[in-house]
């Protein structure tokens, strides 16, 4: 799984932080998300599936890897 | 069960759907839209697309490879108008009867308006198509008037301010956003318009509008005052778009009652906007017109449709952007709840505070403060007690980073 993340969309919610805080952080200064793993491990997948899912921004978009699909 | 219908196409309608795909549902999905655009994001409309910073197209939600990766018969353009809840059947607008096995109803809510709201030069703020006429009017560099000081009537206020326009807030209310934050917040958010110079007409009710020629000429006073203007932006809020459910014996009061699993009958669920329902976390009936609702709540009814039963207990979160400034909240905020300053200072325009009621923290709130805030909320999952605050008056920022 690829993680792409929109950081002109980014409105700060800080939502993928709450699901997935391994993959996802927030600047310090303005809150805007910051990837923290580009490509996380499987066990992590559905967690960011969930931060797709709830960010209210639509600043999240994920590529699954070919033998996933 | 065989099918399964979603009315509204929205943020709410298009999450159901999308959930019930990724949980399984491999049956009949009937999407039903009333606008004939595919699905489209609310919160940018008050803000990039009216200043002009996003393209409309920016707003869409999915691509059309996504949507039709739904597997789902797409109705836009297409409005219900009567629900048969007996007979299992939903009637278009064009006479069709589509029948369903369970039902997700996702209707959102219509914005009120005044008496001649019919004049030229009078907006409301709902749609995309909405947001693309006020653009365009806005466009003309006319003297404009917002009524009504909640979330969307300052967002559009510091939108049209952005673009360098003459611009009043009338607001009956002594500030701004008073219902959602109370007094302390309004008189910031007032202070942050008068600093962009926005001027602001609080305290006083609109009585009516004013126009000649079929056009709007301005805005008149309860006391006698009148107000020139351009351009008038209804921003009075919004009703619950239940019209069409009339008489389908489902519970119609401040929108759609639902028990606390969104289940309004049985196999008939209710999300977003158009929802109320009991939200055992704050042990309170609430409907809720935030953006992030609407995905969770959609989520959450999708589950229960499928089997589970999960009452839909979140900490509701919602933000609004105006000029510079971010405010985010999460939980909830009782008028006559407590309120302190638990991290930095207003005057530095970067604080947090929180919010009591009955011996719990029950709301925190961020103005230009998301991590302090999304760490804060912490103690609004955990119904923190409001001690907490009384005997540590304030956190430090290193302990809330």
């Amino acid at each position: 799984m690829k993680v792409i993340v929109d950081q002109n969309k980014c409105v700060a919610s800080g939502q993928c932080v709450l699901s997935a805080p391994e993959v996802f952080d927030q600047r310090a200064e303005d809150g805007i998300v910051v990837l923290r793993a580009e490509t996380p491990p499987e066990g992590l997948a559905d967690d960011v599936r969930q931060a797709v899912a709830l960010c209210p921004a639509q600043a999240i978009w994920v590529e699954e890897q070919e033998d996933e699909q | 069960m065989k099918r399964i219908v979603i009315v509204g196409a929205s943020a709410a309608g298009l999450t159901a759907a999308e959930t019930l795909r990724r949980r399984g549902w491999d049956g009949r999905l009937t999407l039903i839209g009333e606008e004939s655009r595919p699905p489209y994001d609310r919160p940018p409309l008050s803000k990039q697309i009216l200043t002009g910073a996003w393209g409309p197209e920016r707003a869409t939600l999915r691509s059309l490879p996504d949507l039709a990766r739904l597997r789902a018969d797409l109705r836009l353009g297409q409005r219900a108008v009567a629900l048969d809840v007996p007979g299992r059947r939903v009637r278009l607008g064009g006479g069709e009867s589509i029948g369903f096995d369970a039902l997700v109803i996702a209707t959102g809510v219509a914005p009120r308006r005044l008496p001649d709201s019919d004049l030229a030069g009078v907006h409301v703020l709902r749609s995309l198509d909405d947001a693309i006429a006020l653009r365009a009017a806005l466009r003309a560099g006319p003297r404009v008037v917002v009524v009504g000081a909640g979330f969307l009537g300052t967002e559009v206020a510091a939108a049209a301010r952005a673009m360098g326009l003459d611009v009043t807030v009338a607001e009956p209310e002594p500030v701004p956003v008073r219902r959602p934050f109370g007094d302390r917040i309004g008189a910031l958010v007032a202070a942050l318009h008068r600093d962009h110079g926005t001027r602001l007409r609080c305290g006083v009710p609109v009585r009516r509008l004013r126009g000649a020629g079929g056009r709007v000429t301005g805005v008149e006073f309860g006391d006698g005052t009148t107000l020139p203007a351009d351009i008038v932006v209804l921003a009075l809020g919004a009703r619950p778009a239940t019209v069409w459910l009339e008489g389908s014996g489902l519970r119609l009061g401040d929108g759609v009652g639902c028990d606390a699993n969104c289940q309004a009958a049985p196999g008939i669920y209710a999300a977003g906007d158009v929802a109320s329902w009991p939200n055992a976390h704050f042990g309170t009936r609430m409907r809720l017109e935030h953006r992030m609702n609407a995905t969770e709540q959609a989520m959450a009814a999708a589950g229960n449709l499928l089997g589970d039963v999960t009452p839909f207990a979140p900490v509701p979160y919602f933000w609004t952007d105006q000029y510079d400034t971010r405010i985010q909240a999460y939980g909830i905020f009782p008028p006559d709840a407590e309120m302190r300053i638990v991290h930095g200072d207003p005057s530095d325009s970067h604080f947090a505070a929180a919010y009591g009621h009955h011996g719990r923290v029950v709301g925190v709130l961020g103005w230009n403060a998301p991590r302090q805030v999304r760490t804060l909320r912490r103690l609004v999952v955990d119904r923190a007690p409001w001690t907490t605050f009384a005997a540590i008056p304030a956190l430090s920022p290193a302990t809330v980073n």
